[in-house]
């Protein structure tokens, strides 16, 4: 019988030549990356509850610092030296201040085909590159550092087969966000979002992390795409092999189909304190804000700050708002710097920091008080996620958000005067 | 003439404000919050230590750093009834005339005193220590206007007809 | 008899003939500086003294800088707090992530040779390099002034510091600094105005004169004084008239002393932990670890500093394990970094760059370190816990020895990073 995708990545890594989706499988893991809001953690229980502790191979480690950067308490700063002391100790490779982790992973490490785990719930953005990236605890975390392998359930397949493409001033994240307010914030349980069509085709890598990168807020395991020859040239440019370029069989199965016609995606925004609480961005129109946020594994890569950029170009920010801009990546930033748009940032009264996780992980820099209105390009838009419990989150595109900084009231690019200086 | 007793606690050189309140907490809405938090880099103890009525002797250069009107306030409201020590920083020094906290100059006593010891204070006159004289020299007429005012904001209300001489 | 400059400032201000150290007189400020931390409490002390409006509105600056961005729940409270109070009262001048206050204040225009103004921060002393008599205050005095206009002051006596010659390659005004706030000691200066003056003087850029002005408090000085030249002129984009022209020591005024430095004497040294007046020449230190490196805040944050890190940065790499922050002083600062390519170099050589602020030199963000961690920063002070716990160890140096330190991962005066030069 066929297989998907993911299926057949967890056959290659279970050295099994059939996966059937609910069978629970031993797997060699390609890679693994752990983040500073969970290396301490892992790290102690290393020390601390291991009769032997051992690193299977340090070669398959990334550690990378990038949710509080710079740090921001002499808390943040053990945590983080106790990580960066174990990575120079056992020659893990380590990064710190220089992109959040998942950008970092795709510029620098994933490779279609591989098993890779993350202790970070958006370790399913690499997907996008046709590999199996999946968020674990940092207990799994460590088993998989010492053993170099993990169990794992196969999970079942859901199609989201795309068609057409997204309008002018329409972006990906429109696209996912309506994805996820259709099929809810546990649409996919445990599943993987396979996607797919002649839709996926016109999507770049960028604009696939994007898809993949919010699955997990759909409840997925995973998501992917086929590694094609745009996902292998992203892989060329960058000077790395696939390890397997997979395509899911014609009689592989699929727990349920979903079919999006990009051409009638809309731009618009999640509510308040749910990502699945979708709605036309034109519905939230008018709500007063106090901060925006462009940045994110979500959204902070180069297509974003251009799409932002054009927006803010010769616009002044709102008074009364603070606009973030936040990289995903240092190599995104140097992209920017080079591109003119920090430059164009800048001028417009953007507050441009370091690359990092930033608002979107709600500590460290931008966070928002009482009663504050956010409207970001983040992750999520939990309730407290960026604040005060009081504060409320809004989640739109980087145009949205751009133009919302402006109008200082949420607000889509269409809707701002032409006027700039 | 004003006189008063207490018990000492003693600090050394240069006793900047990061150390009297550090910069983590100036940012609570209120003095009470932060006075916990008092000298909590070299001493994390002596917030919760300082009784009502209790006396700083300090060294040299006392206050110096920045200007945040926290540092006096913290010191006032842990119950500081003055400080003692051979100089103070110049912003200090007016932050505290500012809100009433008495300062005073005295080169010698901190080189003769322990904590813990008892003194007794006569204002703009000198200092008891065991049996010994300390001599200290007054405050200028405007400064002294200040603290008989009850510090500066209620000068300032008094200018304002707010509040009666 | 002659006066000192600062004389001559308080006999102008005052509309004396004369006036002599130890008189005390009431000023008539030109200008004040609120910043963000404190805006609060000088709005309540301000409506407890019962005043219904300004002395004058156009006099009155408010800096959001060392909460932004905001870094804990409450901080956004401050911007809340200064944005009503700047309503009710009409304030002009408000900046909100344009960069730190000292920086602004001359950089924007604020401050002209010859003014008196106050600020609610110790570090206020900086407007002396264009020839202003500024120092710090509280936020009761700030209160006062707001109502009144006008401060007492004691008149300074003056220390006159002479410099001749011209200073080594890689040495720059922060080593001159430094060097003398060791001669004097931390309180060598208290209560006094320090005069700058000779050849070495003149040649030194404003920026250059601005370090210096800024570090005067770490003396203990009420203010610190360079005469207006032609580069003060194109600064402050004024025309000097003939009584700011006249803004130098009298050969006959008094001096409580007067102190002679060789420019061609000072070598790079270093404030060492925790005493801003622990000088060492950093050839002593050489080879001692370090975990982290500043570059920035209002003494060293300037396009100079900048140029100075990116000339000894340009095609290295930060040590491994090493983390170097930078966060210009402005957004003008930002901006020209950027546009000149300085940006580029620090960035490609590992470099996190902030957006502007009082970022780590304040403490409570922008890198904060832990126990046992070791920084060497190119900011104004090294006090116990001012970066962190009180276990971590704060060297104070010159951009370019932050730079050559970051290259090495440890102490250094190797500003060729082991290379020809």
């Amino acid at each position: 019988m066929g297989m998907t995708i993911a299926e057949k990545i967890i056959a290659l890594a279970a050295g099994v030549s059939e996966v059937k989706a609910g069978n629970i499988y031993t797997v060699t893991l390609d890679r693994m990356m752990s983040n500073d809001g969970t290396t301490h953690l892992t790290v102690d229980m290393y020390h601390n509850k291991l009769k032997h502790p051992r690193i299977a191979d340090p070669e398959k480690m990334v550690f990378i610092v990038d949710h509080n950067v710079p740090s921001d308490s002499p808390k943040t700063a053990a945590s983080q030296k106790k990580m960066r002391d174990f990575a120079r100790e056992h020659g893990i490779d380590f990064w710190e201040g220089k992109g959040v982790c998942h950008q970092i992973m795709m510029e620098r490490y994933v490779r279609p085909g591989e098993l890779i785990f993350g202790a970070d719930s958006h370790t399913c953005t690499y997907g996008a590159l046709g590999a199996f990236g999946t968020g674990v605890g940092c207990t799994d975390l460590l088993y998989g550092m010492v053993t170099g392998t993990s169990w794992l359930l196969a999970p079942e397949t859901v199609k989201f087969q795309l068609v057409g493409k997204l309008p002018q001033g329409v972006y990906p994240r429109d696209l996912m966000l309506t994805i996820i307010g259709e099929i809810g914030a546990n649409g996919v349980n445990y599943q993987v979002m396979e996607f797919c069509g002649e839709g996926a085709k016109t999507l770049s890598v960028s604009d696939r992390m994007v898809l993949c990168n919010l699955a997990v807020e759909a409840g997925a395991k995973t998501a992917i795409f086929e590694a094609d020859e745009i996902a292998l040239a992203y892989l060329k440019e960058r000077g790395r092999e696939p390890k397997a370029v997979l395509k899911s069989d014609e009689d592989a199965v699929y727990a349920r189909e979903y079919t999006f016609d990009l051409s009638k995606i809309q731009p618009v925004a999640a509510r308040p304190d749910f990502v699945d609480d979708v709605v036309p961005a034109k519905e939230v129109c008018g709500v007063r804000i106090d901060e925006a946020f462009l940045g994110s594994c979500n959204n902070g890569r180069i297509d974003d700050l251009r799409a932002g950029a054009a927006i803010v170009k010769g616009r002044k920010v709102s008074d009364h708002v603070r606009f973030l801009v936040v990289p995903a990546s240092q190599e995104v930033y140097l992209q920017a710097l080079h591109e003119g748009l920090i430059d164009t940032f800048m001028k417009s009264g953007a507050i441009v920091m370091n690359p990092n996780c930033s608002v979107c992980w709600g500590s460290c820099q931008g966070v928002i008080g009482e009663n504050e209105v956010l409207i970001s390009t983040g992750t999520r838009n939990f309730k407290g996620r960026a604040g005060h419990p009081s504060s409320k989150v809004y989640l739109g595109s980087a145009a949205t958000v751009a133009a919302s900084a402006v109008k200082g009231e949420i607000c889509t690019a269409d809707m701002l005067d032409e006027t700039r200086i | 003439m004003e006189q008063f007793t207490g018990n000492v606690w003693t600090l050394g050189d240069d006793i900047d404000t990061d150390i009297i309140i550090p910069t983590e907490y100036l940012a609570l809405k209120t003095i009470e919050e932060m006075k916990q938090y008092g000298f909590s880099p070299l001493r994390p103890k002596l917030a919760s230590q300082i009784r009502q009525g209790d006396m700083i002797v300090a060294g040299k250069n006392f206050g110096c750093g920045s200007s945040r009107e926290q540092a006096p306030e913290v010191i006032k409201a842990l119950g500081i009834r003055c400080i003692i020590a051979k100089s103070f920083a110049r912003i200090f020094f007016r932050n505290s005339i500012n809100n009433g906290l008495l300062l005073i100059e005295q080169p010698d006593l901190y080189d003769d005193l322990k904590e813990g010891d008892s003194i007794t204070v006569t204002v703009n006159h000198g200092i008891d220590y065991q049996g010994k004289h300390y001599p200290i020299a007054s405050l200028p007429d405007n400064l002294m206007e200040i603290i008989e005012a009850g510090g500066l904001v209620k000068a300032m209300r008094r200018k304002n007809g707010l509040e009666c001489v | 008899m002659g006066q000192t400059i600062i004389e001559k400032i308080i006999s102008h201000n005052t509309g004396k003939e004369s006036v002599k150290p130890g008189e005390i007189v009431v000023v008539s400020v030109d200008r004040v500086m609120l910043d963000d931390i404190m805006i609060p409490f000088i709005a309540d002390k301000f409506e407890e003294m019962g005043f219904a409006k300004i002395w004058d509105s156009d006099k009155v600056v408010l800096i959001y800088d060392h909460l932004v961005p905001a870094s804990q729940l409450d901080d956004t409270r401050h911007y809340k707090v200064g944005d009503h109070f700047a309503e009710q009262y009409g304030l002009k001048h408000v900046h909100r992530s344009d960069g730190i206050c000292h920086q602004l204040m001359t950089e924007a225009g604020y401050v002209k040779p010859g003014d008196v103004v106050f600020g609610t921060d110790s570090h206020t002393t900086t407007y002396g390099c264009v020839a202003a008599f500024s120092t710090g205050i509280g936020y009761t005095e700030m209160a006062a002034i707001l109502g009144t206009g006008s401060l007492w002051v004691k008149v300074p006596e003056t220390i006159r510091i002479v410099i001749e010659g011209r200073l080594p390659d890689y040495v720059m005004s922060k080593d001159v600094i430094l060097r003398i706030i060791g001669d004097l000691g931390a309180d060598g200066a208290t209560y006094r105005a320090l005069e700058f003056c000779g050849s070495g003087v003149d040649q030194m850029s404003v920026s250059s004169r601005m370090t210096m002005a800024n570090m005067a408090i770490e003396a203990g000085a009420k203010c610190a004084l360079f005469t207006p030249d032609e580069k003060t002129a194109q600064y402050c984009q004024v025309e000097l008239d003939s009584w700011q022209k006249s803004l130098a020591g009298d050969e006959d005024a008094s001096y409580y002393k007067t102190i002679t430095y060789r420019a061609e004497d000072f070598v790079p040294v270093m404030a060492c932990p925790s005493q801003v007046d622990k000088i060492c020449n950093v050839a002593d230190l050489e080879g001692i670890q370090i975990d982290q490196v500043f570059i920035g805040s209002c003494t060293n944050g300037r396009l100079e500093d900048l140029q100075m890190a990116a000339r000894v940065l340009k095609g290295k790499k930060v040590a491994p394990f090493v983390k170097l922050i930078v966060t210009p002083a402005s957004r003008k600062v930002y901006e020209e970094a950027g546009a000149c390519g300085v940006l580029n170099v620090l960035a490609e050589a590992g470099a996190i760059i902030t957006h502007p602020g009082c970022g780590l030199c304040c403490g409570r963000t922008g890198g904060i370190l832990g126990d046992g961690e070791r920084v060497v920063a190119t900011n104004n002070r090294n006090f116990l816990g001012r970066m962190g716990t009180s276990k971590v160890e704060i060297y104070l140096a010159s951009p370019a020895v932050a730079a050559a330190c970051a290259v090495a991962g440890k102490i250094t005066a190797d500003f060729s990073c082991g290379g020809e030069s």
